[in-house]
């Protein structure tokens, strides 16, 4: 599996597109740092693009990688080598370097920046953390969304699909259901509404970090057990974390009965 | 040479001052006088008691001359929690430089660490009060100082806690540079008209760091008041100054850097209000203008409630809050104008410093919290900002003439 990892890591990197990934954090940070001179603004539109951007591209290049390695991945099969580690590797390379563009795009500003010395060194960190943690979800959801369709179209259309309801349709039903409901205690219905989804979960996270002060607006005993404490930190790391375990068993699982 | 030519003058003031002025009486533990009561009873009027280290169990202590009473490197005047310590009905009197605790918790009756009751020209200065009920109880006083005083409270429940500085029907009472911490209210004004509230740090107050009701004319100035239950509540007053205030760090669900209801005519100018929940609460008031103040990091810079009219909001800064202005009517007759919004996404062509597109400080998404709040878990959601830019373009839920038409490109220093 490390080999294949190795192989698949390697490959990504001497990509155009890793380049053009890492190119991109790479200028935004510099953009947001140096033009606007205001750290804590500029943590706020990060937020924002590392929330929707993010998913996105895992998903789209998870799915792209995929197609694109096939036929690689079918001489692989031919040789007596495990399964699960042929597409573990695979995934593992793939979330690799996209973690990798996002850190070193991101981190190199900042750093430059003058971070260490900074007190947003903590609101970073959140920010670099969750922002990998979405690369391996989503990357993980795009490998089962290419290995459940032959058929490349479908599987791009589908993962588009899956991104777009996650990062937007989602909230709005989200919100029109609270709307809707109102009458009812929401607290925690929308707590577990916001675990559900990795993308809601990742902002929630962020906003402990810079809109506490606001949430705590709320009256409710659960919000505020969850938001006060550092108990909605922990268990939305391990929401997280579940969020990536998942769908990367399910791609063990389906790489071992695929038929190719 | 100079030094003794100094020293006798100050002798011979010194005489002067024993012989015909008046008397100084020095109370310890092995002078002929050991007890502050003793002391006032034999005192005439005008004299200095000079009260030595040492700690002194007594309470119930009441001035009725006009005195001056000083103690040396803080004396402790240990109230065994039995009931009211200090009790000044005489006009004229200074104390200055006690250590005053275990004043007795009552359901009944307010006791308080120093009370001053109908009396005029009073100084209270460098006390520090600790294990206390009420701290300094001024009741229907006028021109006194309250200046340097620390007061640390022990409160944990409401009910069974009192005020650090109490001001009830007093007039033109100066409370400056005062510390107040772990009490119910900071410092609480009723029906308490020119005062001067200046220089005071209130922090981690049970309810309020400051409270007042039905008090006119009051200015505050440089005050800090952070961490506290519910922030500063003003409440039912006219003409009321706050200048260059700080408000930090007031969280929770009904913790406000300001609750303002019913004030008419005042000014708030220069004030921060940072990392609350609510910076600004507006509830029936009238007239205010807020100019100069920077709200920064709060969940609401401003909510206003309702029945608020001819407000004048000038030249603030509101920088990265949640939200800035909340509103739950469609009615706006309130004057917004060249703020700096960190929000603002418009553009200056003409190079004037003033945005060309007007700002909409009430999104949609504040309309939809006010209404159904667990909705706050969406915030800043890709969804939350796609409805809220619907909204800038065309207003419907939201008052569309509250748009501050002059928004500045850069923050004001």
């Amino acid at each position: 599996m490390l080999k294949i990892l190795k192989y698949s890591f390697y490959d990504l990197m001497r990509s155009r597109w890793s380049y053009v990934y890492f190119a991109f954090y790479l200028l935004l940070g510099i953009v947001l740092l140096f033009l606007n001179n205001d750290l804590s603004k500029a943590v706020i539109t990060l937020m924002n693009i590392i929330i929707v951007l993010v998913p996105l591209i895992g998903t789209i290049f998870g799915v792209m990688y995929y197609y694109n390695s096939k036929e690689f991945t079918e001489l692989l099969l031919a040789q007596p080598l495990n399964r699960s580690s042929i597409f573990l590797g695979q995934y593992l390379g793939v979330a690799f370097s996209l973690s990798m563009s996002l850190i070193l795009g991101l981190g190199l500003p900042f750093i430059f920046y003058g971070l260490f010395k900074s007190n947003a060194i903590w609101d970073f960190s959140l920010l670099i953390i969750t922002g990998t943690f979405l690369t391996f979800i989503f990357t993980a959801l795009a490998f089962n969304i290419a290995l459940s369709n032959e058929n490349k179209i479908k599987g791009f259309g589908y993962a588009i699909l899956l991104w777009l309801l996650l990062a937007i349709i989602y909230d709005g039903i989200f919100l029109m259901s609270l709307i809707l409901f109102e009458d009812y205690p929401l607290d925690k219905l929308s707590l577990i509404g916001t675990m559900l989804n990795p993308i809601d979960l990742s902002r929630t996270l962020i906003l402990l970090k810079l809109d506490i002060s606001a949430l705590l607006g709320y009256t409710g005993a659960v919000f505020k057990q969850f938001f006060g404490t550092n108990f909605g930190l922990i268990v939305s790391f391990i929401m997280l974390t579940l969020w990536v375990i998942f769908p990367v068993f399910r791609i063990v699982y389906k790489s071992k009965r695929k038929d190719f | 040479m100079k030094n003794i030519k100094v020293f006798f003058t100050l002798f011979l003031w010194l005489l002067c001052l024993q012989m015909v002025c008046a008397q100084r009486i020095e109370v310890c533990k092995d002078c002929g006088i050991t007890s502050l009561k003793e002391a006032i009873l034999k005192a005439k009027d005008y004299d200095t008691i000079l009260v030595k280290k040492g700690i002194y169990k007594e309470y119930n202590i009441q001035i009725d001359k006009p005195l001056t009473i000083i103690g040396e490197n803080y004396p402790v005047i240990d109230g065994e929690l039995k009931g009211e310590i200090i009790t000044i009905v005489s006009d004229y009197v200074t104390v200055d430089g006690l250590f005053i605790i275990n004043v007795g918790t009552s359901y009944t009756e307010d006791y308080a660490a120093i009370r001053v009751k109908r009396s005029k020209h009073f100084e209270i200065k460098n006390l520090v009060l600790e294990k206390l009920f009420f701290g300094i109880y001024l009741e229907k006083a006028e021109d006194g100082k309250v200046h340097n005083n620390k007061v640390i409270g022990q409160a944990i429940q409401e009910h069974n806690s009192g005020n650090a500085i109490q001001l009830w029907y007093s007039k033109k009472i100066s409370i400056q540079n005062n510390i107040v911490q772990h009490v119910r209210d900071g410092i609480y004004l009723e029906f308490s008209d020119d005062c001067i509230i200046k220089n005071n740090v209130s922090t981690n107050n049970l309810r309020y760091g400051l409270h007042f009701m039905f008090s006119n004319n009051d200015i505050y100035e440089n005050n800090e008041f952070s961490k506290n239950g519910a922030g500063v509540a003003v409440m039912f007053s006219k003409k009321i100054k706050m200048y260059n205030n700080v408000f930090k760090e007031n969280w929770g669900t009904a913790s406000y850097g300001v609750l303002l209801k019913e004030i008419n005519d005042a000014e708030i100018i220069g004030n921060t209000f940072e990392e609350n929940t609510i910076g600004i609460n507006i509830e029936g008031s009238n007239r205010i203008v807020y100019k100069n103040n920077d709200f920064i990091n709060n969940g609401w810079a401003i909510k206003v409630r309702g029945a608020c009219y001819t407000n004048q909001f000038v030249g603030n800064n509101f920088l990265y809050n949640s939200f800035d202005i909340s509103y739950n009517s469609n009615i706006n007759d309130n004057v917004f104008d060249r703020n700096y919004w960190s929000n603002y996404t418009g553009y200056d062509l003409d190079k004037n410093g003033i945005g060309d597109v007007p700002y909409r400080p009430v999104k949609l998404f504040s309309y939809i919290v006010n209404r159904t709040p667990e909705t706050i878990i969406l915030l800043r959601s890709l969804f939350i900002d796609i409805i809220d830019f619907s909204e800038k373009v065309s207003p419907v839920f939201t008052p569309d003439n509250l748009m501050d038409n002059n928004p500045l490109i850069k923050k004001i220093p």
